[in-house]
Formats: C-alpha cells, structure tokens, sequence
C-alpha cells in the first residue's frame, strides 16, 4: 500500500474555495488566538460547530473529513483522557476541543485552497522579512520543492520497501534509512541540476 | 543566498523527514504498532546536511506542516498542532537540527560513530527535551518538574534514537561523501571558504 | 539553425587522486537540424551536453551558442537553450502539472494572462489538458517526461538537448517522446543509447573515452558504434 498521506487541494467553486488564502489564513490564526484564550467548552463546540458548517458550506465529501478525524483521535482521545486525569474534564474538553477544531480548519484551509495560493499568501508575508535578507521568491520556490519533495520521498521510501522484500531482507531502522537517504540525496543532485538548468541559479 | 544545490537537498531532506515519520520503520507486534524514526530525521537533517542546510531542512518540513500537511508522525499537521502540548518540540526541532549540525561539521569527515553520538545525544535529546518540557509545561498547565517526568519516560527511546541516528548517518556519509567538511580542510582557511 | 561551438574543451571531474578526465579536446561546430550523440556510459556524452547551456562549466576551451559563451552569458544561453533530463521525477520541480510549466515562465516579463495562456496551450499541445490540477506524482513515467518536455517547450527555446530521456521509459512512451522530438522545428540534440532514435537525424557524433570518434550520418556512426561496441 502507497504511502500518500497528504491531501492537496481539491478543487470546488464554494464561497470558501474562492476565498484568498490570505484571509483564509488569518481566519486560521485568528481562531488559533482566540481558541488559546477562550477555551471553556460551549465556546470551543461553537468553534467546532462552526468549522463543520464551513465544511459544509464548502461542499466537500464526507469522507474527507472522517478521514480527518479518524487521524485526529490518535491523538486526541488519548490527550483527553490525560486531561481528565491530570487536570479536570473541563480542562480536557478545551485543550482537546480547540485542538481538533483548529487542526479541522487547518485541514479545511489546506481542502480549499490551491497549493500556489497558499504558497503566494507566505510569499507575499515574506515580502516584509526583505530588509532582514529574507527573499520571498526563494521561499515560495522552497516551500513548492518541499511540497514535491514528499511525494518524491514517500515514492522512494516504497522503492526501498520493495526492494527489501525482494530480497527477502528483515526490515531494521538502519536498513531502510541508510539507502533511503542515499537515493534521496543522489534524486536531490538531479533536482539541483535541473533548477540550474531552468535559471533558478541565475 | 542558496544555490539550486542546497535548495534541493534542504527541500529533498524535508521530505526525507516527512517519509521518515509517515513510514513504519519497524512493525512489531505483527505490524500493530508501527513505530516510526520521525526524530531521528530530525537529527538525521543536523548529522547528513550540517547546521545550516539542516536547519533549514526542519524548517521547511514544519512550514509544510503549518500549511496545512499531515507530515508529522500519526499523520498530523496543520497549525493546530501548534497548539497542542508538542509545540515545544516542534519549536526545538531546527534548534536541535542545528545544534546536531554543528556539532558534527567541528568533528568533520571521516565521520564518527562514537563523536555522532554525542552530538546527537547533546543536540537532539538534551537541548531537544529542554524546549519540548518547557513547551509542554505551558500548554498543559502543569509544572516543569511534572512536565520533565512525562518526558522522562521517552528519554531511553531517543537515547537509542541518537545512536541509531549516528549509525545511520555514518553509513549514508560513507555512501554519499562530500556533505559535512574533511577534518584537514577545516582549520583557519578563510580566503577558500568565499571562493 | 544556432551555431554551436564547442572549441578546444577538456574537462575533468574529481581532484588530485580521483581526477578523471571526461572530456579530452572536443572541437566541433554544430549548426544541423538534428544532432546525435552515442557513446558507451562514461564516454562524456552527458558532461558534452551539459557544456551546451552552461550546466557544466569546461576546465579549458570554450563552448558558445549563436557567439554567447556558456559561462560569461549563462543566464542568456540557459533562456535559449531547453534541457531535458533522463529521469522525469527530478525535472518536475512544481506540486501540480500546470505550475511545472508555469515555473519556467517566471521572469520572463510576461503578465499573469500570458503566462496563463502559454502554459493552457502548452498543456493542450502536449496532450496533458486534463491533469492541469493534478499532482503530478500522479502521472505515469511516460507522462511525467511529456510534463518536463512541455515545461521546457514552453519557453520556446532556440535549441533543445536531451540527455537520454527515453532511457526510463517504456517503448511505447519512448516512441511518443521520439514522435515529439521528430516534430520539432527548433534545432535538437539528442543523447540516446537507442540508436533507432536517430533515424532521419542530420548528423551523429560517437564519443569514446572524453573524444568524439566519429562524426556523420547516422547509419555511418552507428556503425561505428556498433563496431567500438564489439571491440
């Protein structure tokens, strides 16, 4: 089985998919900030409430949020019951209600919004970080290799899978990164090659 | 300014990070609980990139997450993860990655087993854990003491983490040469550093 | 057609002990169509291609294309000169299909509706309409070298080399690269170990051990090869 755990844009004409990433994006650190101060549990199941409506409005499949939110109780179900131990279930609700709310949203942002538009909006943050040296265009270049990168790893990583089962070879930390990293490093030459080749360089 | 070289083996290493994390390195228990390296590609970007391409590397990976990619291992990513009690780890991972980085670039080639150790151990387990405690101690409103115990009991695992990681690292710089500074290079030359 | 002159170029990889020469005094003046270069793995055809638009900068001599020297105007040489490589994954360098293609249309002092439409066009042109969207880990081999070919086909180049782009793909998907490349008004070179590639080309070059051995028609240089092949 593939491993392919990113999910990227999927396209819609919804009010939320036309909203700028920009906005988008603040909306995003907005409840982050909000949901840092105000946490008791009827604010943060208005929050959730109001994420799962935006996913609604924004028409996508309801297995995609599942998906989502059968990823988030790992790690969730697990916090809360700490929660509740350590602290009170009051507490637990909080930490673990604005936790999955924000990560929803997250994802939601991510559902609608194309990968170059998200990349633009940090570029156009960048912009500000100019005087402190920081070049926007190198970092939007980055953050869409990167994108790439992981689908080009997560496709090598399948390569060494196979190529150890093949030969039969028992699956140890060291047998599996060793080689990995080898043929990523040797596909990272390629790629620098190729940006050269394509005037990143110049 | 990076070169198209460095852009591709900071962005390359974020994935090698990601897949790393995503990918069950062991299966024990019949496949039931995988246990996956995502720390050691943290220290792994320090010990193969250097400080600074390491860095960079673990940054990349976590504005990957921030934007909205599930890269961290269990699947997680988004902002919210930023604020959930791992955010003092997540703010350390390029510290360590650095730390590690540096550590290993003063040791230089051939590298180390032994030396990679240390630097791993000192970089991404000490300097690690003394973030992650402090960023879980103000998420979940407990004490630092409290917050050093629950971290306590991952400490074994990422002391064998650090070796592995060194294990790792000294055979992809066997494989892979030219990364990390020759130990003879390294001595006060300045003039052939710009060229 | 651009001249190419690659005047007096040695070149080596490696120091002191590893030093390894790849090429060993090439001179040869290029202004065909259709240009192909054979040789066995390690005979220097890659680093030769890679003189072609400053990639590969030589140790001596000097490499021009249309009078630009590949070092001093690299910048102008690499907006004229379209490289295609032989593994598709690592020339894809944006998330989606329509971005790859995009990315070489940046700073071209084109506006966001040119570079709209040059890049729809492209798609449509190399039959890869509909995966605009898609990511493009999600095309086939075969696809994927379509995507890189198209990305660079798209800046309009005056010249384009390609180093062995059929050489991971499967026979139908080199054929379809090969019927691109046929279709090509731009001049071309072409490194290739599948010699049926070259049929119809203007001239061949076979390089052995950093030299050129043979220059010709095709039929002429592939049998040269054939017989330095059985040596």
């Amino acid at each position: 089985m593939p491993v392919t755990a990113v999910p990227l844009y999927l396209p819609g004409a919804s009010p939320v998919h036309r909203l700028g990433a920009g906005p988008k994006l603040l909306l995003l650190l907005a409840t982050g900030v909000t949901l840092a101060v105000w946490r008791s549990p009827w604010q943060v199941a208005v929050a959730l409430g109001a994420v799962l409506l935006l996913y609604a409005v924004a028409r996508l499949p309801l297995r995609v949020l599942a998906r989502q939110v059968v990823a988030l109780a790992w790690v969730a179900v697990p916090l809360l019951a700490f929660q509740w131990v350590f602290a009170s279930w009051r507490t637990g609700v909080g930490v673990v209600g604005s936790f999955v709310t924000l990560v929803l949203l997250a994802g939601l942002v991510t559902l609608t919004t194309r990968t170059t538009a998200m990349v633009d909006a940090v570029v156009r943050v960048c912009g500000w970080l100019r005087k402190f040296g920081v070049d926007p265009e190198r970092v939007g270049l980055l953050l869409a290799l990167g994108i790439r990168s992981v689908h080009v790893v997560l496709g090598l990583a399948q390569e060494v899978r196979e190529a150890q089962h093949a030969r039969g070879l028992r699956s140890s930390p060291r047998a599996f990164a060793v080689p990995l990293i080898v043929r990523s490093l040797r596909h990272a030459d390629r790629l620098g090659e190729a940006l050269s080749a394509r005037g990143v360089d110049d | 300014m990076l070169s198209s070289r460095d852009l591709s083996l900071v962005a390359i290493f974020a994935g090698v990070i990601a897949a790393l994390g995503l990918v069950p390195a062991v299966s024990p228990f019949g496949g039931a609980v995988p246990i996956t390296a995502q720390s050691m590609g943290i220290m792994l970007a320090g010990a193969i990139l250097g400080a600074r391409r390491g860095a960079l590397s673990v940054l990349l990976f976590l504005a990957l997450v921030a934007i909205g990619l599930p890269l961290l291992s269990g699947g997680r990513g988004g902002l919210g993860v930023f604020a959930g009690p791992s955010v003092g780890y997540l703010v350390g991972f390029p510290v360590a990655a650095f730390l590690v980085g540096l550590l290993t670039e003063r040791v230089g080639r051939p590298y180390r087993v032994h030396l990679g150790v240390m630097a791993n151990i000192l970089g991404g387990v000490l300097a690690l854990n003394v973030l992650g405690i402090i960023g879980m101690a103000a998420v979940l409103g407990v004490s630092l003491v409290k917050a050093t115990t629950l971290a306590a009991v991952f400490m074994p695992g990422d002391v064998v983490k650090a070796v592995l990681t060194a294990v790792v690292a000294a055979g992809v710089h066997a494989a892979y040469p030219g990364l990390i500074p020759a130990r003879r290079e390294q001595p006060a030359t300045p003039d052939r550093v710009s060229a | 057609m651009p001249e190419i002159r690659v005047a007096s170029v040695s070149h080596s990889f490696g120091d002191g002990a590893t030093r390894r020469p790849v090429l060993r005094d090439v001179d040869v003046t290029l202004t065909e169509h259709r240009i192909g270069v054979v040789g066995a793995n390690g005979s220097g055809k890659s680093t030769f291609a890679r003189l072609l638009n400053g990639l590969v900068h030589p140790d001596s001599g000097t490499v021009t294309v249309d009078g630009r020297d590949t070092v001093r105007d690299g910048r102008e040489v690499r907006r004229r000169v379209g490289f295609c490589f032989t593994d598709p994954d690592a020339q894809i360098v944006m998330p989606t299909v329509a971005e790859d293609i995009a990315f070489g249309l940046r700073r071209r002092g084109l506006t966001k509706d040119e570079v709209r439409a040059r890049t729809q066009g492209a798609l449509t042109a190399y039959g890869l309409e509909g995966h605009a969207d898609h990511p493009a880990h999600l095309l086939s081999g075969g696809q994927k070298q379509l995507l890189a070919l198209a990305s660079v086909l798209v800046t309009d180049p005056d010249l384009l080399v390609l180093d062995e782009p059929t050489t991971l793909l499967d026979l139908r998907n080199a054929e379809m690269v090969r019927r691109l490349v046929d279709g090509l008004s731009q001049q071309v070179v072409l490194v290739t170990h599948h010699l049926d590639l070259l049929d119809g080309f203007d001239r061949v070059l076979v390089f052995d051990d950093g030299r050129v051995v043979h220059d010709g028609t095709p039929a002429d240089a592939v049998a040269a090869y054939r017989s330095l092949v059985a040596r």
